[in-house]
């Protein structure tokens, strides 16, 4: 009986992951599209979108079959409903590229309006959801904490960009629309650090035991 | 235009972890090798309380259970868990004497019940057994009526003075039990002659009519269908209201199901002791996490 439960956790591991490992990819495109003002990525990220959200009802399905069929209990419990729970915010991740390819092609009849480079945000960003889930697969809790941590830096890179946006918005009333719609990507990129932290907290319940989410 | 992101991280403050300390973990799993108990075994408002239990068999050749401390709460349901052999059949049958009936078998210890030392030589162990009764892996119904199954303990204990006592007690029971509406129009039937769930839960009914304080379940369900399961497991839900009871069981599922406080039992240890929903989400002891994942065992 053990065996074969491991068999499928293990399973659901190395799915999760290439979940993560997508997810990533997109929300890397999503960025460089801004970047580079490239309309035609920046649609394919939003048309493909469907491949993450079908992916991640697989990976429910098989974390309810485990939870049917094999009761798990303790450590496996745990892992289980922490994948649930992380397979939802790669999910979200995803969709967050998925506006962020959005507020991009809305505003993009002005090519001068991007100037504002999010590269470092989205790179923090990346490099939060990829520690994440290292953290998963190497059952490291101190690297949870660290990603736990880092989600300050990209929260205080959105409170700039909204300070340097709104001085723009009273300089520029005429172009209100298009800056508000730039304020939302690095909206967007700090939701994304959320969910990344999320994908932490979850880690450090699946080894600790311990809820550490609001503290 | 704009200023990049670049301009502005300079200027706030990044702490970016790059050497971060080991942080102390809260709750790390007890090594294997650790033998002592691990979780709080005693309640404050104890019905039963064991002491250093130690039971050896064969002449002192063989310790089945080694320096067990635990209580029975009031109004609790404690299930024993553990693989074969590890001692928690054993430890029950220590709470009513039943040892005592195994040649060569010598318990060390103390066991208390109510305050009073059920192995002190005072203690008469057939009123013990009234008060502390069991209910076993198979139904063992007397080769009577379903009457006389009931019956039979309040008149030997003189609980019971007229028959008319005596039917009532017998309704009783069986309502307690959850069996009289299938059985109250065939009591002068043999008890044998029920389903296996109807046996046991004959059985248990026997075993409540003499009013015990404690209820002794060894492996109850395991001869049962998961219907007669389900009957009997919320029969043991019922019964904590006003009695306290220690269930051994295999199943996990059971023990997870019935039971507050859960005890897990390795090679005559008592290993780890706590509530039951932290057993089994998030025990603390590597062993327990190993036997009820399935890991070993």
């Amino acid at each position: 009986m053990s065996v074969h439960l491991q068999r499928e956790i293990e399973k659901i591991k190395k799915e999760i992951l290439c979940l993560g490992a997508m997810v990533e990819d997109r929300f890397q495109k999503a960025i460089y599209a801004v970047k580079t003002s490239d309309q035609g990525l920046a649609q394919k990220i939003m048309d493909t979108d469907f491949e993450i959200d079908k992916r991640e009802i697989e990976v429910e399905e098989e974390c309810l079959k485990i939870l049917a069929l094999h009761q798990p209990v303790a450590t496996d419990l745990r892992f289980i409903v922490a994948v649930i729970k992380i397979n939802n915010d790669l999910e979200r991740i995803a969709d967050y590229a998925c506006n962020i390819a959005k507020r991009f092609i809305i505003s993009s009849h002005d090519p001068n309006i991007f100037k504002y480079d999010y590269a470092p945000m989205a790179d923090q960003a990346a490099k939060m959801l990829r520690k994440s889930l290292d953290a998963l697969v190497r059952m490291d809790v101190d690297m949870a904490y660290i990603v736990r941590d880092m989600d300050a830096v990209v929260n205080a890179m959105r409170n700039e960009a909204y300070e340097t946006m709104k001085k723009d918005i009273q300089r520029r009333p005429e172009m209100v629309g298009e800056i508000i719609n730039m304020y939302l990507i690095s909206r967007h990129l700090e939701r994304i650090g959320d969910h990344t932290t999320n994908i932490a907290e979850e880690v450090i319940y699946l080894i600790e035991g311990e809820i550490v989410r609001h503290r | 235009m704009y200023q990049t992101i670049e301009s502005i991280k300079n200027k706030i403050e990044i702490k970016m972890p790059e050497n971060p300390q080991p942080i102390k973990r809260k709750n790390q799993l007890t090594d294997r090798n650790i033998r002592e108990t691990v979780g709080q075994g005693t309640v404050p408002n104890p019905r039963m309380r064991c002491q250093n239990v130690s039971v050896y068999y064969n002449f002192d050749e063989k310790k089945a259970i080694n320096n067990v401390s635990l209580d029975i709460g009031k109004n609790e349901v404690i299930a024993m868990i553990g693989p074969s052999g590890c001692g928690k059949s054993t430890f029950i049958r220590c709470l009513n004497r039943m040892n005592d009936t195994i040649d060569g078998c010598r318990v060390e210890g103390q066991i208390l019940l109510d305050e009073t030392d059920i192995y002190d030589k005072n203690i008469d162990v057939v009123p013990l057994r009234a008060r502390v009764g069991m209910v076993f892996q198979k139904p063992n119904p007397f080769p009577k009526s379903i009457y006389d199954n009931i019956a039979y303990g309040p008149k030997i204990h003189g609980l019971v003075q007229s028959r008319q006592e005596t039917d009532e007690l017998v309704e009783k029971s069986l309502k307690r039990a959850g069996l009289w509406n299938e059985v109250k129009d065939r009591l002068i039937q043999p008890g044998t002659g029920l389903s296996g769930g109807q046996q046991q839960r004959l059985c248990i009914a026997r075993t409540i009519a003499v009013n015990p304080e404690v209820i002794l379940m060894d492996e109850p369900c395991s001869a049962l269908d998961p219907i007669a399961t389900a009957v009997i497991e919320d029969l043991i839900d019922e019964l904590k209201k006003e009695y306290s009871i220690a269930i051994v069981t295999h199943s996990m599922q059971q023990a997870s199901r019935v039971s507050q406080r859960t005890a897990f039992f390795h090679m005559g240890d008592l290993i780890e002791i706590g509530p039951t929903d932290q057993i089994f989400l998030n025990p603390l002891h590597q062993l327990t996490n190993d036997y009820i994942t399935g890991r070993f065992g």
